[in-house]
């Protein structure tokens, strides 16, 4: 099981000091935090997709293609990637030139984004929000699988006989998470293709996410991908730590009660009964994410927001250091007790090579050469 | 028996409320005419000053609280509603609007419902017509003809004496049991995953097929 840190890069004023740091700041401290991570032990980092403050990420890629020349085991992904209003061109295209410089260690998570003017601003309309991550990642899917597509949508230019370069890395596409948290057919997405589902539920209610998770492995059964508890299932998570309980409440309240997106609403106690959200001791934190088990069934991938709200960077590095050091090698073992052998790993690039050469040997010998006219695709297939 | 279920929502914040009054008088009435008809009414009354704080946790968190989410599911899934609100500034009160503002737009979709409201004078009384019908109309809740709307003088001795109270009442009820003795609301099983359309058809179109 992977476990991991995911950002959503806002640049929140510091409610105790009145501060806010510069954008330039933020970013470094980001930088800071991902390479952090993986010294702690952490296995994913995750970096989302904004296009207006108070957020910085809105070239994710740029950020993780630095992040992977200055680290060497952690997995890199997203928070999301808007599949409604990127261009799947481009989006096939800057993943797989991320795969090439991160050595495969590139996943995505696509999602729809939650900002409303992000729609007009890139041409799009919100009404059709559904559709265009339907079809534009009808179009993804293909540019990473087929050397030259032949493309007629909706929403973008009709494409003929296009090549998306860099061709994926060994010819194996990134893998591929989708997020929601409410929309049925995002789940059924997911099932749809044998890709990940991401439930974010940093956000809602348990029972929430136990039945979108739930459609989502019946229909990946459905689909015939394997069996409902070989889907690939990752979810968000929300933690404040210190040893003792009340020090991690009593430091933690001012950023829960003015956080951009639940302040000066429910308080704290309210939050962390209805949600995901822990503020509390390590223990604490290990044993409500073991819960997490109980109704979304065993899963593959656990996220934890850990940087936002305004608190600062030495904060954020002791509550990665509580991370990797009392509560993820607990959660590793306890996670790995009566899973059953059948439960897959999170997919990783080497564990989808894999797949792909053994599925090779198996009915390999038929397989006409993939189609190239020129270039490396050509080679390969003579 | 037949049952059906109607949700009472009231808006009214002093205690007691006229607009309650209001409210049960209306329920009341609905009951028995159903009751005339063999029907057996179970009535869930909410006033939404119990669950106001939720209400506006929900609008800034997203979700709502179990105690909240237990009175949505009463009231969207009833075969019949009875919303009466206290007009402040000459519209329905903020409390009753951001109720219905964290309902699913959807999910009112054909519901009967009959429309009250509370004020201190009579000049108020269009507010029915002006604010709470077209809120209703655009959730595609049916809304019966008449609105009862409750000056403080309708409880006392400057009450109408030609069209009174009770008179509106009893016809606004009569419009309304009508529509909920018909409902299948109640007892439809409504899927929330439900996708409404087939995903073979939504990816069949995005091919061209």
């Amino acid at each position: 099981m992977q476990f991991g840190i995911f950002t959503v890069s806002d640049i929140t004023q510091d409610p105790t000091t009145g501060r806010t740091p510069s954008e330039h700041e933020r970013i470094t401290d980001v930088l800071t935090i991902a390479q952090h991570a993986e010294e702690v032990g952490l296995d994913v980092f995750a970096l989302g997709e904004h296009h207006n403050p108070p957020f910085f990420s809105s070239s994710p890629t740029t950020t993780l293609a630095y992040i992977a020349a200055k680290t060497s085991k952690i997995q890199l992904t997203t928070s999301t990637t808007l599949i409604t209003t990127n261009d799947p061109v481009k989006i096939a295209e800057d993943f797989a030139m991320l795969q090439h410089v991160a050595d495969g260690r590139v996943d995505l998570m696509l999602g729809r984004g939650n900002t409303g003017p992000v729609y007009p601003w890139f041409g799009k309309d919100i009404r059709q929000g559904i559709d265009l991550a339907l079809e534009n990642y009808a179009l993804l899917h293909r540019l990473w699988r087929e050397d030259f597509v032949d493309w007629d949508g909706r929403f973008r230019t009709p494409l003929q006989g296009f090549q998306s370069t860099p061709r994926p890395l060994d010819d194996v596409p990134p893998f591929v998470w989708h997020g929601s948290i409410r929309s049925p057919e995002i789940a059924e997405q997911a099932a749809y293709y044998g890709d990940g589902f991401f439930a974010n539920h940093i956000f809602w209610p348990a029972s929430h996410t136990q039945r979108m998770v739930a459609l989502y492995r019946q229909r990946f059964a459905h689909y015939e991908h394997g069996t409902a508890e070989q889907a690939i299932v990752g979810l968000g998570g929300q933690v404040f730590m210190r040893k003792n309980s009340q020090d991690a409440v009593r430091e933690f309240r001012p950023y829960f009660d003015n956080a951009p997106v639940y302040g000066h609403g429910p308080s704290l106690e309210e939050f962390t009964t209805q949600t995901p959200l822990t503020v509390g001791s390590p223990q604490e934190v290990i044993d409500k994410t073991l819960g997490f088990r109980d109704y979304v069934g065993d899963y593959q991938r656990q996220l934890f927001l850990m940087d936002h709200a305004g608190l600062p960077l030495k904060t954020v590095l002791e509550q990665l250091d509580l991370l990797g050091s009392e509560v993820v090698p607990v959660l590793r073992r306890e996670f790995a007790k009566n899973r059953p052998a059948t439960v897959p790993d999170a997919p990783t690039h080497d564990s989808l090579v894999a797949a792909r050469n053994a599925a090779k040997a198996v009915g390999g010998a038929n397989e006409a050469p993939r189609g190239a006219a020129f270039g490396a695709a050509a080679v390969k297939g003579a | 028996m037949t049952t059906r279920t109607l949700a009472v929502v009231s808006a009214g914040l002093s205690q007691p409320s006229s607009t309650r009054m209001l409210a049960d008088k209306l329920s009341d009435s609905t009951v028995a005419k159903l009751a005339e008809q063999g029907i057996d009414t179970t009535v869930e009354t909410f006033e939404l000053r119990d669950v106001a704080t939720e209400i506006m946790n929900h609008m800034l968190t997203g979700f709502p609280s179990p105690k909240l989410e237990a009175v949505i599911e009463a009231v969207t899934g009833a075969d019949g509603l009875i919303a009466v609100t206290p007009i402040f500034t000459t519209s329905y009160s903020g409390l009753f609007k951001s109720f219905f503002d964290v309902v699913d737009s959807a999910a009112l979709t054909s519901l009967p419902v009959v429309i009250g409201a509370t004020a201190g004078t009579p000049r108020h009384s269009l507010a029915l017509d002006y604010a709470l019908r077209p809120m209703f109309t655009y959730l595609h809740a049916i809304v019966v003809p008449t609105g009862v709307f409750a000056a403080t003088g309708d409880w006392g001795e400057s009450a109408d004496s030609v069209k009174t109270l009770p008179a509106r009442i009893d016809r606004a009820s009569g419009e309304l049991a009508a529509l909920v003795a018909s409902s299948d609301r109640s007892t439809s099983v409504r899927d929330p995953f439900a996708l409404d359309r087939p995903f073979g058809h939504l990816i069949g179109g995005l091919t061209g097929e």
